[in-house]
């Protein structure tokens, strides 16, 4: 009975409880390890925390909703270039001259356009030609990749706007602007899981695709929808981002779908789509920024992050392995 | 009457369209520009393919059996910065074969993880590429290694030394190439891989040790990962610690493109070789002409989906998915 009730609880809140062994493991170590004076629980280092985690935060978010749908997506680390080059670029277009500061409304809803649009992309060959969504993600990710080095060749594409840096470097009720648009967007897509058809069908086509068929949902219009959200969050994270630094190289967001993966999977999100939730996202994304900063805290070396990251990654995936009851009945070889 | 026909044309286009594809090409850039058939110009091509088609060719065996293996590109970078720096401190002798062990003992780690424990290879491999990264930042203290003397060594043999006169990186991967070809087609060994992928219930029932089969395959791609490290090392003589970074995606897009399944259970080595140099080809046919080095990635994603497109649809007996 209790044994049953932590299998089923534990892979929801064990990263949460991984988070906060985290911050007593950084506080303790760091007493006696750190050379910086500021406790690692401090106030402020939280809050630049979720801000930092914010760019990859927002796209894991959207990456949650694709692998419970059962897919995934390699494209977006491209997608959020290409949305960052198009807000810069289109900012400096003369058809938008006379508009003042109101050409960072264009150009945001640009860009966000631009985002939604290849992941409509997407979504519609995965559906139409029903190739594997790691195929068809593959090949854009490198065909987006190529978009991104026309508009500019191999220079970066800058553009400087104060009222725009402003906006993103402005805090309200004490969190910065992209924290704010990393809460908005776990929450929107919370409700969107939780309460809407479209979302529940989403996790009934994950868990049993021939099953939802069977009973009448029609399963690629709600795969395009997800690719058109995820689409949309990478372009929302890219101008997030790239409103506070105003500088896009071509060759930014590569390996971030891998960062985003690992952040979903983490939270507890099974790769065979059908369970998941954001807030374990959130999760995800918040322990792995923390142990970036604590690693660096305690004086470790910065390479390690990624050596303990990654077998972090394959420990829970041992332990999910072990706790799970259809593993355990797997035929046996 | 004109339907079979149309279907007969389908089949024989999704059996052998990748390799009317490459002729296709082959034609279209010899006419553009005379330079492309000549023999410097198909040489320095495959030359320069050699690296990413080494370790395509290990990756076919891990295709074949059902798996993913993210983690080639960071073991690549891995290998090359320790060989490199293994030869200043043991000599070359001693420094290939300990850099060909510990990139073995990486393989072996996952395919110990992927065959035996039965974790899911995408994120074990996903882990792992963060994990090699971070294990070549740390072994290299995140410096750029570098042979010291690099005018008294025969170590630049694998990369830039030749005999008849043809480039030691592509006669290295014609003997792989060759070797792994005939292991997959041709021994008891390579029909288990197939069954291992095809079906892993029936292979079960019928005695197929899976975990040992994936294992292997594992190692297999890892001593060709091994034998790029060694090529890349020996050409450049000097390295940067992130020299394979994203090779992994590049890799599987060759593998896709060559006509294996993601699903495991089909795909041949002549098939991949013929994804890798379509690839090179592409890039070296787009110089050629003049065009930015960029197109070459929008060509490769339409060419991929396609190619699986067609695969599948001759399979399903029609273009476009209704559902």
């Amino acid at each position: 009975m209790i044994s049953e009730f932590i299998k089923r609880n534990l892979s929801t809140s064990a990263i949460w409880l991984f988070i906060i062994f985290e911050l007593l493991f950084f506080s303790i170590a760091g007493h006696y390890l750190s050379f910086s004076d500021g406790a690692f629980m401090d106030l402020n280092n939280m809050l630049l925390l979720l801000n930092q985690s914010a760019p990859i935060g927002i796209i894991a978010v959207g990456m949650t909703l694709i692998m419970v749908n059962g897919n995934i997506d390699l494209s977006v680390g491209a997608v959020f270039a290409i949305a960052g080059i198009v807000m810069l670029d289109s900012m400096t277009w003369p058809v938008f001259a006379g508009l003042g500061d109101w050409v960072i409304v264009v150009s945001w809803t640009l860009a966000l356009l631009a985002g939604a649009l290849l992941g409509a992309l997407n979504g519609l060959i995965v559906w139409k030609t029903g190739v594997d969504a790691f195929i068809v993600t593959l090949g854009s990710m490198l065909g987006y990749r190529g978009l991104v080095f026309m508009f500019n060749g191999e220079n970066p594409t800058s553009h400087l706007n104060w009222t725009l840096i402003d906006f993103a470097e402005a805090q309200f009720l004490g969190f910065n602007t992209a924290t704010w648009f990393l809460a908005a967007s776990v929450l929107v897509i919370w409700l969107v899981t939780r309460y809407t058809v479209h979302g529940r069908n989403a996790y009934a086509i994950g868990n049993n695709r021939n099953a939802a068929v069977n009973a009448g949902i029609r399963v690629g219009p709600h795969m395009v929808i997800n690719f058109v959200i995820i689409g949309f969050l990478a372009a929302l994270s890219s101008v997030v981002f790239y409103s506070g630094s105003g500088s896009v190289n071509p060759n930014d967001g590569q390996l971030y779908e891998l960062w985003v993966i690992t952040a979903v999977v983490l939270g507890g999100t099974k790769l065979a789509g059908g369970s998941g939730s954001v807030i374990g996202t959130l999760g995800g994304v918040i322990a792995i920024q923390l142990l970036r900063k604590g690693l660096g805290y305690i004086g470790a070396d910065t390479s390690t992050v990624n050596l303990v990251i990654g077998l972090i990654l394959i420990v829970v995936l041992f332990i999910d392995r072990q706790l799970n009851v259809k593993g355990a009945q797997e035929l046996r070889v | 009457m004109a339907n079979i026909a149309s279907k007969q044309v389908l089949t024989v286009l999704g059996k052998q369209g990748i390799l009317i594809a490459f002729v296709l090409f082959m034609v279209i850039f010899s006419l553009a520009n005379s330079n492309f058939l000549s023999l410097d110009n198909l040489q320095s091509v495959i030359r320069s393919s050699a690296i990413l088609g080494v370790m395509a060719l290990g990756v076919t065996f891990v295709v074949i059996s059902g798996n993913l293996d993210l983690s080639v590109g960071s073991m690549m970078s891995f290998s090359t910065i320790v060989v490199l720096d293994l030869h200043d401190k043991l000599g070359p002798n001693l420094a290939i074969p300990t850099m060909y062990l510990m990139t073995l003992g990486l393989g072996g780690f996952i395919g110990y993880l992927v065959g035996y424990l039965r974790l899911n290879s995408l994120i074990v491999t996903l882990g792992m590429l963060s994990a090699i990264h971070g294990l070549t930042l740390t072994y290299s203290g995140g410096q750029n290694m570098d042979i010291a003397d690099k005018s008294n060594t025969w170590f630049g043999f694998f990369g830039r030394g030749e005999i008849f006169g043809l480039p030691v990186p592509i006669i290295l991967f014609i003997l792989l190439a060759a070797f792994l070809g005939v292991l997959l087609a041709k021994t008891p060994f390579g029909r288990k891989v197939y069954a291992v992928g095809g079906n892993p219930t029936a292979a079960a029932f019928s005695g197929i040790p899976r975990a040992r089969t994936v294992f292997t395959c594992y190692l297999i791609s890892a001593f060709c990962v091994a034998t790029a490290g060694l090529i890349q090392a020996s050409r450049s003589m000097g390295s940067q610690n992130t020299v394979g970074q994203g090779l992994e995606l590049e890799v599987l897009a060759a593998v896709i493109l060559g006509g294996a399944s993601l699903l495991g259970g089909s795909g041949t080595i002549f098939k991949t070789v013929i994804g890798i140099l379509i690839l090179g080809f592409i890039q070296n046919g787009l110089l050629l002409m003049g065009w930015p080095f960029y197109v070459q990635f929008v060509i490769t994603w339409i060419i991929i989906i396609l190619a699986v497109w067609l695969d599948i649809s001759v399979k399903r007996g029609k273009l476009w998915v209704s559902n």
